[in-house]
């Protein structure tokens, strides 16, 4: 298979992905019993503050926005046509606040704890792994025990461990949040200080996970290259350890690099759950409230932002992978 | 020409006494297997524990003592009894749609690896599809748009959704299967589709299944602690999910309440660790390339070539004629 077609089939299989998940988006919350906007307006008028007058206001910009007097397929093109243009609809739950800018607050805080650690914790849990695989013996057998128990350890159980060792026990760091109460977030160096002694907590908790995870994948990956033919056949050859080890390390470097990219793309929504016992403000925090408010505009933004981040992560590899190696282009189109 | 020496009886008679260690379970895997069990008896327990989950025993977050060997959580309610009654319910879930997972997964990979040609195509590309869209949303907007969720309606849907990637592994096992010999003689014999499927494509893949089914029961118990812990765990059951969702949104953490988030924080990491861990035993069993040779049995291995060597010299200063093969005892071989 040409890189060409290799290229167009994969595209073609991504966008199918991209339509199913965008249907699934917009198709379930309208399944649920009673349409969301009768749901919503009912907790508004309970509430009592809201006149009846004010409520019909409201009810009707939703169902509007939301095209609900229309039929199925003209609200499922209402919405594309709103998704492509970048408008995720307004929020339930902070009416008149509108999705964009709750979602806008929320991401630059994800993105701040989890891409540093991901990075961080790729490359010292490629470097750990590939020692012990290296080595050996007791140092192997020890490291990954620890590897495997951290990586299989769910993330957010060490979180709620560390805060409540670190922080509340031992008072080291701050308990939850992620600036002092009373500040509000801009760019001065006394904010980003005290937002930075907050910030350890969860980025320990996420890079010592991370590390555990990349160690056990590059281990068995060198292990795997240690027994290979082709390192046989250099050792037979006389050819020294190190120029060995060289050719091993990139071998099992490739899946590695695939895993990299692959974590980048579930940066959004990898790490929910601790943001959510660390109170951070992001993602995980604002999805967590959403749901307990039945905010469905907010819900469906977050669903839709973790889909196309995942799906534009896994279209890239398997991009670069077809240009990289053409055995990959050779392989039966089943393996895709 | 060759003779039978003293120390070839031995090599036959000491290792292999013991029929268990022919499958060389390491110690990896006898402690994942006391985790497991350890989580099963704890959910079983449950059955005869005295206290009810549901049962108010005292006030907001009790300290340990007076009887409660792990205090009260946020409802008043025995951390014990709810741990237990949790543990249960999350095995329940795990078991229910691993065994969905993995049915599916199986199916659809024999089935198109088998079958191969458009058909293959077809259940390969809906695979991909399915295993390009993260399962966590996918978990999300389900179980938002349930009426009402329970155990069972959690456990399915985590299930439907978990099923791709066993579906791809076995597809290309099966497809490797489905080229071999005796696939053919039982073809030529009049067997049907099924029939080949389970009784002659199936056995081989056999090892991978019950590999998968163990990832997938811990990846469903994790499943349903995430939902759980987001808001959208099984209403009026307790999970070990729910349990920390209600820990975590009364601020146990922050008041220092570590008996009422502690529990079910260990136990999910027990079940995941242990369960992870008894599926890398079962790859080192079934797959020899990632077994590396144990230090113990190497050393064992060199002193008695070393014992074999010495009695050679002996025996051929006394009879020259005497010669045994070298390479009898070979170091590092599964015994």
């Amino acid at each position: 298979m040409n890189l060409g077609r290799y290229i167009a089939q994969k595209t073609v299989w991504y966008l199918v992905a991209l339509v199913a998940a965008v249907g699934l988006n917009f198709l379930l919350p309208r399944l649920v019993p009673g349409n969301p906007v009768d749901v919503i307006v009912s907790n508004l008028s309970r509430g009592g503050s809201v006149t009846s007058e004010q409520q019909k206001e409201v009810y009707e910009s939703y169902v509007q926005e939301f095209g609900l007097d229309q039929t199925l397929w003209q609200q499922f093109f209402t919405y594309l046509g709103k998704v492509f243009t970048g408008d995720l609809g307004t929020s339930f739950a902070y009416y008149p606040a509108s999705v964009n800018e709750l979602v806008g607050q929320a991401l630059p805080w994800s993105i701040a704890v989890q891409l540093p650690a991901i990075l961080i914790g790729w490359v010292l849990g490629n470097i750990i792994g590939a020692i012990a695989a290296f080595r050996g013996g007791n140092w192997d057998r020890s490291v990954f025990t620890t590897s495997l128990f951290l990586s299989a350890m769910p993330y957010y159980c060490l979180s709620i461990i560390l805060l409540y060792v670190l922080a509340v026990v031992t008072g080291i760091f701050p308990v939850g949040g992620a600036y002092s109460l009373g500040l509000t977030p801009e760019f001065s160096i006394s904010f980003l200080w005290d937002a930075l002694s907050y910030y350890w907590l969860p980025f320990l908790s996420l890079v010592v996970v991370f590390i555990g995870g990349q160690a056990v994948g590059m281990r068995s990956m060198a292990i795997y290259e240690l027994g290979g033919d082709y390192v046989n056949y250099a050792r037979a050859m006389g050819i020294g350890d190190n120029k060995i080890t060289q050719y091993i390390f990139r071998n099992a470097m490739l899946p590695q690099i695939t895993g990299l990219a692959l974590a980048i793309g579930t940066l959004v929504g990898g790490a929910l759950i601790t943001e959510l016992v660390f109170s951070y403000p992001g993602v995980g925090t604002l999805l967590f409230n959403a749901i307990a408010a039945n905010d469905y505009p907010v819900i469906q933004a977050i669903t839709l932002i973790i889909t196309v981040a995942v799906l534009l992560a896994n279209f890239g590899v398997e991009i670069v992978y077809g240009i990289v190696d053409p055995r990959i282009r050779a392989a039966k189109s089943g393996e895709k | 020409m060759s003779t039978v020496n003293s120390s070839m009886a031995e090599e036959t008679a000491a290792p292999r006494a013991n029929t268990l260690r022919s499958f060389n379970f390491s110690a990896r895997f006898w402690v994942s297997l006391v985790l497991v069990a350890f989580v099963i008896a704890m959910g079983l327990f449950g059955l005869v524990y005295p206290t009810g989950p549901g049962e108010k025993v005292g006030s907001l977050y009790d300290a340990p003592g007076n009887g409660l060997l792990l205090g009260t959580d946020n409802f008043g309610h025995d951390v014990l009894a709810v741990l237990m009654a949790g543990t249960r319910t999350s095995l329940i879930i795990g078991l229910v749609a691993g065994t969905v997972a993995t049915t599916i997964g199986v199916s659809v990979g024999l089935l198109a690896g088998y079958v191969g040609g458009w058909f293959e195509e077809l259940l390969m590309g809906v695979t991909n599809v399915v295993l390009a869209i993260p399962s966590i949303v996918v978990l999300i907007l389900i179980s938002m748009s349930l009426p009402e969720s329970t155990i069972w309606s959690l456990a399915i849907v985590i299930g439907i959704t978990s099923w791709p990637w066993t579906a791809r592994a076995v597809r290309a096992q099966a497809s490797s299967v489905a080229t071999r010999e005796h696939i053919d003689v039982a073809r030529l014999s009049g067997a049907r589709l099924p029939g080949i499927l389970l009784k002659d494509v199936l056995p081989y893949i056999l090892s991978y299944a019950v590999m998968a089914f163990v990832l997938q029961v811990a990846g469903a118990i994790l499943a349903e602690a995430a939902l759980s812990m987001l808001g959208l765990g099984p209403s009026g059951a307790n999970s070990l999910g729910t349990q920390l969702h209600w820990a975590l949104a009364f601020q146990a953490v922050a008041s220092g309440a570590w008996w009422a988030f502690l529990p079910p924080t260990i136990v999910l990491t027990l079940v995941s660790f242990g369960f992870l861990l008894l599926q890398a035993s079962l790859d080192e069993v079934f797959n020899p390339r990632l077994r590396r040779g144990k230090r113990k049995q190497m050393k064992q291995a060199a002193a008695r070539r070393a014992e074999e060597a010495r009695s050679l010299a002996q025996h051929r200063t006394v009879d020259a004629s005497t010669v045994s093969p070298p390479d009898r005892t070979r170091a590092g071989g599964p015994s």
